[in-house]
């Protein structure tokens, strides 16, 4: 088996760009802080000291490497396919957030940042930025619509027992789409003593890239425990894709793979109106939102459309601009799962393998029970259990899904 | 950039107006509260002696944006105003003024409508230009090319963040004039001027000729008169758009009239900063 990828991949280029997508369109008031930003990133990620100190916290602190388990029963119960979860829902904070938090907290320690503020939507991503900031003795504000804060109360208890400020934001359809604006309006006003941890593979450029390369252990150490577990590349990834930065994570080592296919799922929610769900590569179009150009669910009129999902986390109307380009190259297919179908998947793989996942990571359990019982004796596949489902149980139990 | 225009903004700018005052530029939202009462407004801003008019596009998501011209932007979207539909009414509001217009607003709505067909629109309804908040110069090449081929100007920002390199590119794109942002942070009412306005200007002018209008924060005679002392003109925007929504239903177009003079001439009583300020 070859260990070197088969074809060159290198994006983004010098300005941000994946493909056509990505860029950087924000007032000018924040073009510096972005300038200054990507020069620290780049100079961080060749830095072997930064490096050691961040795999030193990923190990110690966060809990990597996270186990690959064998889903055996799901895998019999299913047909034939030999099903893998990626366990991130492991992570202390209970998912892949705390990777992506962990590096740009210590990048905004080394910039001499004394505050971080975010934008959460299921809270995942507040709640590890309000750790490390804690962690790393920085001020935090974490930005969350009411929607979401009335949905994922206990991560709104953990992110104030933390320490961090909450503050909810009553415009739009309260929900993450309305907080990233908020953090970004904070951070607009704040530049100096304020590092904006955006919690996603999306914003301006470098904020695409550099939330997709700290989550890119997830696949690098798939690709070596599929190597133990089963010597050979997995044929197929699944994960959920809300900005898309545990799916980007996954698939980024494996993109020069043309043999491992990559499913990205998105949130079908309720219906396929315009409102109704979060699936942008089938409602949307592309715009520009958050500082950058990809695909947006909006109307004729260019104003940006609300979302439903079941599923906070991927309840938004954007898509990280490396998804965009791999849409385009058809190097990865993205599909969509429906609010009962996730809700399904997560009692199927609580009963069958002893794991509760989060909404956001049912998704893309959902798509595998789907597409499973076609594929052939031979196929490995991973999902990538991206969170824990502790702060939905809320969700569940409105939902009668026992 | 290869053509250089000298347009109807950057003259009107340059010169000084009769009184040998600096130049008044007011922002108001399309829409709000309505696009019948937007003629009026217009009507109303310009009688007041407005010299040049901004005129917002509202958005779903307005980041560069405070509260007050947030809450405009809500009020336009429910009274249906989309970017076709200003568009559409923009000739009829061009011809009821004096004062020369520029849309303000956000790249996504303008990006779907068509740059070319914006540019189009834009001229053949005798607007002079556009400015959009989350365009800089390094995504604009498109937006730019559009615009001159229809001889409109396109007004770039600059901001006390704005590194010299930046300054330089800024004034490169720019045509008509370039704004300044007073202060790092969204629209909105601000009680002092910021004395990074005087710096930033001196550092720009060493990049560009063109005329520097001065906004964000700005909501009283006294501010306008100190930005006038030190650029062409001032930009007043939140302050004059809540006094739309705080004055315009009981009293109408004479109301916002008034404020515009009073901004200019400081007298006009009823607009003091104390009562201007009892909401925030």
């Amino acid at each position: 088996m070859s260990t070197e990828p088969a074809l060159q991949y290198a994006l983004p280029d010098a300005r941000g760009r994946f493909g056509e997508f990505g860029g950087r369109y924000v007032s000018e008031t924040l073009m510096h802080p972005v300038e200054e930003l990507q020069r620290a990133y780049e100079k961080a990620r060749d830095d072997r000291v930064f490096q050691a100190e961040l795999s030193g916290l990923l190990k110690n602190y966060a809990g990597r490497p996270t186990p690959l388990h064998f889903a055996r029963r799901l895998s019999e119960h299913l047909g034939r396919a030999r099903i893998y979860l990626k366990r991130e829902d492991l992570l202390h904070t209970g998912a892949h957030k705390i990777n992506n938090c962990l590096g740009q907290g210590l990048l905004a320690r080394r910039m001499g940042k004394k505050r971080l503020i975010a934008e959460t939507g299921a809270g995942q991503h507040g709640v590890a930025t309000a750790t490390v900031a804690s962690l790393l003795g920085l001020e935090c504000v974490v930005y969350m619509g009411e929607e979401d804060m009335a949905r994922q109360a206990p991560n709104v208890f953990r992110m104030r027992l933390l320490g961090a400020e909450v503050i909810g934001v009553s415009a739009g359809s309260k929900t993450l789409k309305d907080a990233v604006n908020e953090a970004m309006r904070d951070w607009v006003a704040n530049v100096e003593s304020t590092h904006y941890l955006l919690g996603s593979a999306l914003g301006p450029h470098p904020y695409p890239m550099m939330v997709r390369d700290f989550n890119r252990v997830i696949g690098q150490e798939v690709r070596a425990q599929m190597r133990e577990a089963e010597s050979r590349l997995p044929d197929a990834l699944f994960a959920c894709v809300g900005g898309g930065s545990n799916s980007i994570g996954l698939f980024y080592d494996f993109i020069p793979e043309p043999s491992v296919k990559l499913v990205g799922v998105e949130a079908g929610g309720r219906g396929t109106a315009l409102g109704e769900h979060a699936a942008r590569f089938s409602g949307g179009k592309p715009g520009v939102i958050h500082g950058m150009y990809t695909y947006v669910l909006q109307n004729s009129d260019g104003l940006i459309s609300n979302t439903h999902s079941i599923s906070a986390g991927l309840d938004y109307p954007a898509i990280g601009p490396e998804h965009a380009e791999l849409h385009r190259q058809g190097r990865a297919e993205y599909t969509r799962v429906t609010d009962g179908e996730a809700l399904d998947a997560v009692r199927l793989l609580s009963r069958l393998e002893g794991i509760i996942p989060a909404l956001e990571s049912a998704h893309a359990v959902a798509e595998v029970v789907k597409r499973a019982p076609r594929m052939g004796r031979e196929a490995r596949v991973v999902v990538n259990i991206s969170g824990r489902g502790d702060k939905d149980l809320g969700i569940f139990q409105d939902a009668g899904i026992l | 950039m290869a053509t250089v225009c000298t347009g109807r903004i950057e003259t009107l700018l340059r010169e000084r107006g009769p009184d040998g005052a600096g130049r008044l530029i007011v922002y108001l939202t399309a829409g709000d509260p309505s696009l019948e009462d937007t003629e009026k407004l217009l009507a109303a801003v310009d009688r007041g002696g407005a010299d040049l008019i901004e005129l917002g596009v509202p958005f779903s998501d307005p980041i560069a944006d405070g509260v007050v011209i947030q809450r405009a932007s809500e009020r336009a979207l429910r009274a249906g105003t989309t970017l076709s539909r200003v568009l559409a009414r923009l000739p009829r509001w061009r011809q009821a003024v004096h004062a020369p217009i520029i849309l303000f607003g956000y790249y996504n709505p303008v990006l779907q409508y068509g740059l070319e067909r914006f540019a189009r629109d834009l001229a053949g309804a005798g607007a002079e230009g556009a400015l959009l908040v989350d365009l800089p110069p390094e995504e604009a090449e498109p937006c730019v090319a559009a615009m001159r081929s229809q001889n409109l100007d396109l007004i770039f920002l600059a901001s006390p963040t704005s590194s010299d390199e930046r300054l330089e590119l800024v004034s490169r794109f720019s045509t008509g004039f370039v704004y300044i942002v007073s202060v790092p942070g969204v629209t909105g009412e601000r009680a002092v001027l910021s004395g990074a306005v005087a710096p930033l200007a001196a550092r720009i002018r060493r990049f560009t000729n063109l005329p520097l209008a001065v906004g964000f924060g700005i909501s009283s005679p006294e501010q306008v008169r100190q930005a006038q002392a030190l650029v062409e003109a001032a930009v007043v925007g939140s302050a004059l758009v809540r006094t739309i929504e705080e004055s315009y239903r009981e009293h109408g177009g004479q109301a916002i009239e008034r404020f515009v003079r009073w901004l200019i001439s400081g007298t006009g009583v009823q607009f003091t900063m104390e009562t201007q300020r009892h909401k925030d």
